[in-house]
């Protein structure tokens, strides 16, 4: 038998349809929605007289709008108000669980799933939000859709795709002290480029990325989008196992030990060919800081801001001056040099228990500098937030001058009120620095969670590895 | 969905590599319940200064370029975000056609579900479009999708490529639900005989619900 690779595998398994020469139907075993991109979907249906097929498969969340203050107090944004009210109407009509913003499950989309189980290996799972590729680091098939495909699947429990070719990124050697899964994809993004993967699904394997917990997992799967690939995956293993076993969704005793049985076939098979091949050494890689206005624009913190003129092509150069415009940067200044005046950690990226543990080990005890305006630690869910209170983390934080906040998107996407200023600069844990994604003309550093500690004790970017008070891992 | 077969149309050219879906919808504006009206916030945050004044710098508000509809790009267009708010508003402000050398994955499927052609040309051929644009006021490209050609009124003639099932989409505006369901039988009985498997479960289990308030 030709040997297949772990994408085919998946892919194979979920065919309903196919033609030669058309895309195939494949069916899709998890859907998650929340109130952002689901409402014109509902509209969509209703208008047709159509139904949603399968209500138990698909679960939905508020987190894109939720306040991450008091829940208590009135809905002043109408606009959230009345899309909230939407998702809650057509969840209830359509018999859809919704883990609402009082929920105690609550908690940002691709953070639940895999929390509650919902995410689980050989699994395909779609939302309509492109970091969906985060449910990957199980071994699952798990991609970003628009809001028709969205009603598509709600009518269909199906999609319409086309098999992508396969990007195998590898990542050797051990990761060094202070360079954590944040600091290698971001640094697969620079070698690749933002749209180095486009077309394709990658899957991430070699030492570095076998020792990571799934916590650093999901970080890495979460950005594959970044890099242009629509889904990212880890072949599941005990890593996997152990994370899952005793989670809510997740099948219990006998019925536990056969999907073990079965997820242990999910891998690539020996000699099982990939499209393209990218290869990275951890020990080379370094804690690693954004500069630009896309997450490729990287480097790393020991080195400075690039000149245009470093680049060869017209369109990077014309590209790299505008972002140093924007940014408000000079090429040439080294990255350390940078101050900032908020830092954020949390979102899909990094806010789950590591990152919370990693960046309250090295914030405990000391205070945030004078500089920052505000340092934002907001737990990924409920449940995250629930565990780091009973660890004390909260508290290590708020003496340290953090704020502690409730859980949802947050400061990453700007759409509550956690938004950065114009002109201000944050050292954030999030996922894309993008012009006005954390708030119009603000300025967006894309870190780890220990660079951004680092980042609120001292004011500005610094060498993580140069300090003696780096979390054991 | 409105089908699409042949068009000709005034080129507006937007000179910038790696244009993400947050610029083209900023987040403000993904509370909306519907799929009307984005054209009007279409590069928000590049076309309007303070109190929405037309930004005269940004090329959507050259005087030249009003009544475009065709948006012609650079490389990776529509990288970021799945919002399909961004081709609504594409769609919406009156683009029927996309000219750039690549796209971003999901930006590029959302096009085909709103009946906007995103044609793919190598970077030469798009240099040479920004350049006869940035020369001729008015020009236009007559974008044919049978022929797969894209020309202009001076004899020059590109081919694009398109999957085959792409065009179909496209040329026929069709109903992408629809035509699924009139599978329904095969989803059916992939059901029956996947439920049985440890990647799905039949369901799952219905009796977990909490929302512990």
């Amino acid at each position: 038998m030709t040997p297949k690779t772990l994408y085919q595998k998946i892919w194979d398994s979920h065919i309903v349809r196919e033609e030669p020469g058309q895309p195939s139907i494949i069916y899709i075993d998890r859907h998650l929605i929340h109130e952002g991109t689901s409402p014109q979907a509902f509209a969509g249906l209703r208008a047709e007289g159509r139904k949603v097929r399968r209500p138990d498969l698909t679960f939905a969340v508020m987190d894109h709008s939720v306040s991450t203050t008091d829940r208590t107090l009135p809905i002043l944004d109408n606009d959230a108000k009345l899309q909230f009210e939407a998702l809650e109407k057509n969840c209830r009509e359509s018999g859809v669980r919704l883990f609402d913003m009082n929920s105690k499950n609550q908690g940002i989309v691709h953070i639940i799933g895999p929390e509650l189980g919902i995410t689980q290996p050989g699994q395909t799972i779609v939302c309509g939000d492109s970091h969906t590729s985060t449910h990957g680091a199980f071994g699952t098939l798990a991609f970003g859709i628009g809001t028709s495909e969205v009603e598509h699947v709600l009518a269909t429990q199906c999609l319409v795709q086309s098999r992508s070719k396969t990007l195998h990124i590898l990542v050797h050697g051990k990761r060094p002290r202070g360079v954590t899964a944040k600091d290698l994809i971001l640094a697969i993004i620079g070698k690749i480029g933002i749209g180095g993967g486009n077309g394709h699904v990658a899957e991430y394997g070699g030492e570095a990325i076998r020792s990571l917990s799934m916590d650093g997992r999901m970080t890495v799967c979460n950005m594959t989008i970044e890099g242009g690939a629509r889904a990212g995956m880890v072949a599941p293993d005990e890593t996997t196992f152990a994370y899952l076993e005793g989670r809510p969704f997740v099948p219990r005793g006998k019925a536990f030990q056969e999907a073990v049985g079965c997820w242990k076939r999910l891998h690539s098979d020996e000699n099982a060919k990939f499209d393209m091949t990218v290869e990275l050494h951890a020990e080379q890689i370094a804690p690693q800081v954004t500069w630009g206005t896309n997450p490729g624009m990287v480097t790393s913190v020991t080195a400075r801001v690039p000149d245009p003129h470093d680049f060869k092509d017209l369109n990077d150069q014309k590209a790299t001056e505008s972002a140093l415009k924007y940014m408000g940067l000079k090429a040439g200044t080294p990255i350390v040099d940078i101050p900032v005046d908020r830092v954020f950690i949390g979102s899909c990226t990094n806010s789950r228990l590591d990152d919370l543990r990693a960046a309250a080990h090295f914030v405990e005890g000391k205070h945030v500098a004078k500089n920052i305006k505000q340092a934002l630690i907001v737990p990924g869910s409920r449940g995250i937030k629930t565990q780091a209170e009973k660890e004390g983390l909260d508290k290590i934080f708020t003496a340290a001058g953090f704020e502690w906040r409730d859980a949802g998107c947050s400061m990453c996407i700007g759409m509550n009120a956690d938004v950065l200023p114009p002109h201000e600069r944050s050292a954030s844990t999030s996922n894309r620095n993008f012009e006005g994604r954390q708030g119009k003309d603000s300025r967006t550093h894309l870190v780890s969670p220990v660079m951004a500690a680092a980042a609120a004790i001292a004011g500005h970017f610094v060498d993580v590895r140069s300090l003696d008070v780096l979390p054991v891992e | 969905m409105q089908p699409f077969s042949t068009h000709t149309g005034m080129v507006m050219p937007l000179d910038r590599v790696n244009v993400d879906t947050d610029q083209m919808v900023p987040k403000q504006f993904l509370k909306a319940l519907t799929r009307e009206g984005f054209g009007r916030i279409l590069f928000y945050d590049w076309r309007y200064l303070p109190g929405e004044k037309p930004n005269p710098e940004f090329v959507l508000n050259f005087p030249r370029y009003k009544g475009a509809s065709v948006l012609l790009a650079r490389a990776n267009f529509g990288c970021g975000s799945s919002r399909e708010h961004a081709p609504w508003g594409v769609k919406d402000y009156g683009f029927r056609v996309v000219i750039a050398p690549s796209y971003a994955d999901i930006f590029y499927n959302n096009c085909f579900k709103n009946g906007i052609l995103p044609a793919s040309l190598p970077e030469d051929q798009v240099d040479e479009l920004f350049k006869r644009t940035e020369k001729e006021a008015g020009y236009s490209l007559t974008v044919n999708l049978p022929n797969q050609t894209i020309s202009d009124r001076h004899g020059l003639i590109f081919k694009f490529e398109i999957v085959p099932s792409r065009k179909e989409v496209l040329l026929k505006g069709l109903d992408d639900i629809g035509t699924t369901l009139q599978h329904a039988a095969e989803i059916d009985s992939y059901e029956k005989t996947h439920a049985a498997t440890a990647t799905m479960y039949d369901s799952v289990d219905v009796k977990y619900y909490s929302n512990g308030r």
